[in-house]
């Protein structure tokens, strides 16, 4: 379910990183909790983003939710497949979901993030 | 001020919904199923088939003796005296100065005897605000807050007449709409009462809690054959909205009249006097400020609850209800607008977290059942 390679925030995101890029995007708990996903608001490619602040919107039926960039780094580019098909955030989150590439400009934030295990131990508790 | 979890009421079909997998969430200090399977999918079933609500929350207030129909006259804007025995009607409860206290159903339920039924946030306040008037008032009426005594089942959809016909032996199919009976659902007494929140065909039927639970279990089975699928509160205000029909805190308040809600159909100026009528009379004659608009948005986007709208660069108002209208696929929605703005065929803009989105004003309701 969570993989292996990713690391996780306590706000619901993952982060898989490839020679100094990270592919970004929600965890399948957050998209179980927002329910059915009908918009996206993607970052803007060139911006820069930070650990921890809004770099994306994404809506479900009943509610707007502020994704928080997990790492910070410059917006390499983003999934424009999802304005069309924001449900591929439902679908798959952790594959074709993913929101925006960043490339990495602070790596030693990545410590910050949790393993698999301490992320679902921490959805346990939740 | 969200209520700590452990604190919030429960329907007795709490469990239920936690073992069918429901989202719970704090509607108005309630423990409620937002949605099971889906919105948008829960949605689609009562539009096409039917969708089954616990909507045990909602409050009932009963009003009876000699002059019950006087005292329901001086709460409410509609004229209850046109109620015939087993007739409801849709209503609004007001304050002096004209704004709503709640909106409500009132159904006559014989001689001296009516029942009327409210929001599960305004029970308290609705109940306390007739009994006051009818003591201040001095009806020979008794008021009786009759809430933990009803639990509330909701049948939605074309297929619910069909679904409910199969679980009891009064004949429903010639109840006509906002007409109710007094009979039997799987062998419980049931107020059966062809009413409803999503603007399809459908049943409200008012029980015992003892009797919910199993209600709800032979609700689902009869309707296994028709698609049933259990809808939560998600579903209910999508399905609300698209037929444009009010939510109490949001297209009504305390400070929003019917008249500027678009509700004058509920007001009957000549029944006599009642409760907020000289101020309607008075904002009749100088004509409403401001009044409920709908609009569809252009631009890319979804205008939410609260946000703010300007026209020509000027504020101009709010969004009371906003969201995807899963049956249109747009993203619609209600809003208070300065009167002159309020036709049809208007661009407004819609401030989407601090980026004007373009809507253009459409008539209510957007949704019209075939």
């Amino acid at each position: 379910m969570y993989p292996e390679n990713y690391r996780y925030t306590k706000e619901h995101e993952w982060v898989h990183v490839e020679g100094g890029v990270a592919t970004v995007g929600i965890t399948d708990h957050a998209q179980k909790e927002l329910g059915d996903i009908v918009y996206v608001e993607l970052p803007k490619v060139g911006a820069s983003v930070e650990q921890g602040k809004s770099f994306a919107v994404v809506e479900s039926v009943k509610a707007a939710s502020e994704i928080f960039a997990p790492i910070a780094g410059e917006v390499l580019e983003v999934n424009e497949a999802l304005t069309g098909a924001p449900e591929t955030l439902n679908a798959d989150p952790h594959g074709k979901g993913w929101i925006a590439r960043i490339k990495l400009s602070a790596p030693a934030e990545m410590a910050a993030l949790l393993s698999p295990a301490d992320y679902q131990t921490f959805l346990g508790a939740e | 001020m969200p209520v700590p979890q452990s604190e919030l009421k429960r329907t007795p079909l709490y469990s239920t919904h936690c073992k069918l997998g429901a989202k719970m969430v704090d509607f108005g200090g309630w423990d409620m199923p937002v949605e099971y399977s889906g919105i948008v999918g829960e949605h689609r079933a009562v539009r096409e088939r039917v969708g089954l609500f616990d909507v045990s929350h909602m409050g009932e207030i009963e009003v009876s003796g000699p002059q019950a129909l006087e005292l329901v006259q001086h709460v409410t804007t509609n004229d209850a005296s046109k109620l015939a025995d087993g007739r409801a009607q849709y209503s609004g409860l007001l304050y002096e100065h004209g704004g709503f206290v709640d909106d409500i159903i009132v159904h006559k339920v014989g001689h001296h005897s009516y029942f009327i039924c409210v929001n599960a946030s305004n029970q308290d306040k609705d109940f306390l605000h007739i009994l006051r008037e009818a003591r201040n008032e001095r009806f020979d009426a008794m008021v009786a807050d009759m809430s933990s005594e009803y639990s509330q089942l909701a049948i939605q959809g074309p297929m619910a007449t069909a679904v409910l016909q199969t679980l009891t032996a009064n004949e429903v199919a010639p109840v006509k709409r906002y007409h109710f009976l007094d009979g039997k659902v799987s062998g419980a007494a049931a107020r059966i009462a062809r009413t409803g929140y999503t603007g399809e065909d459908g049943w409200e039927i008012y029980v015992d809690p003892a009797e919910a639970q199993r209600l709800w279990d032979e609700i689902l089975a009869a309707g296994a054959e028709f698609g049933i699928l259990p809808c939560g509160l998600g579903a209910r205000n999508t399905l609300r909205m698209e037929s444009a029909m009010a939510l109490y805190g949001h297209e009504i308040h305390a400070s929003i009249t019917p008249f500027e809600a678009g509700l004058d159909w509920i007001v009957k100026l000549n029944k006599g006097s009642f409760l907020g009528r000289e101020a309607l009379v008075k904002q009749k004659e100088r004509g409403v400020t401001r009044k409920l608009a709908g609009f569809e948005v252009q631009g890319r986007g979804i205008a939410r609850d609260g946000y703010e709208i300007f026209v020509n660069g000027v504020g101009a108002g709010w969004v009371t209800s906003g969201g995807p209208a899963p049956t249109l696929n747009k993203n619609i929605g209600m809003c208070l607008l300065p009167a002159v703005e309020a036709e049809p065929g208007r661009t407004i803009e819609i401030m989407v977290r601090g980026r004007p989105v373009e809507a253009v004003t459409v008539p209510l309701p957007f949704y019209k059942r075939g």
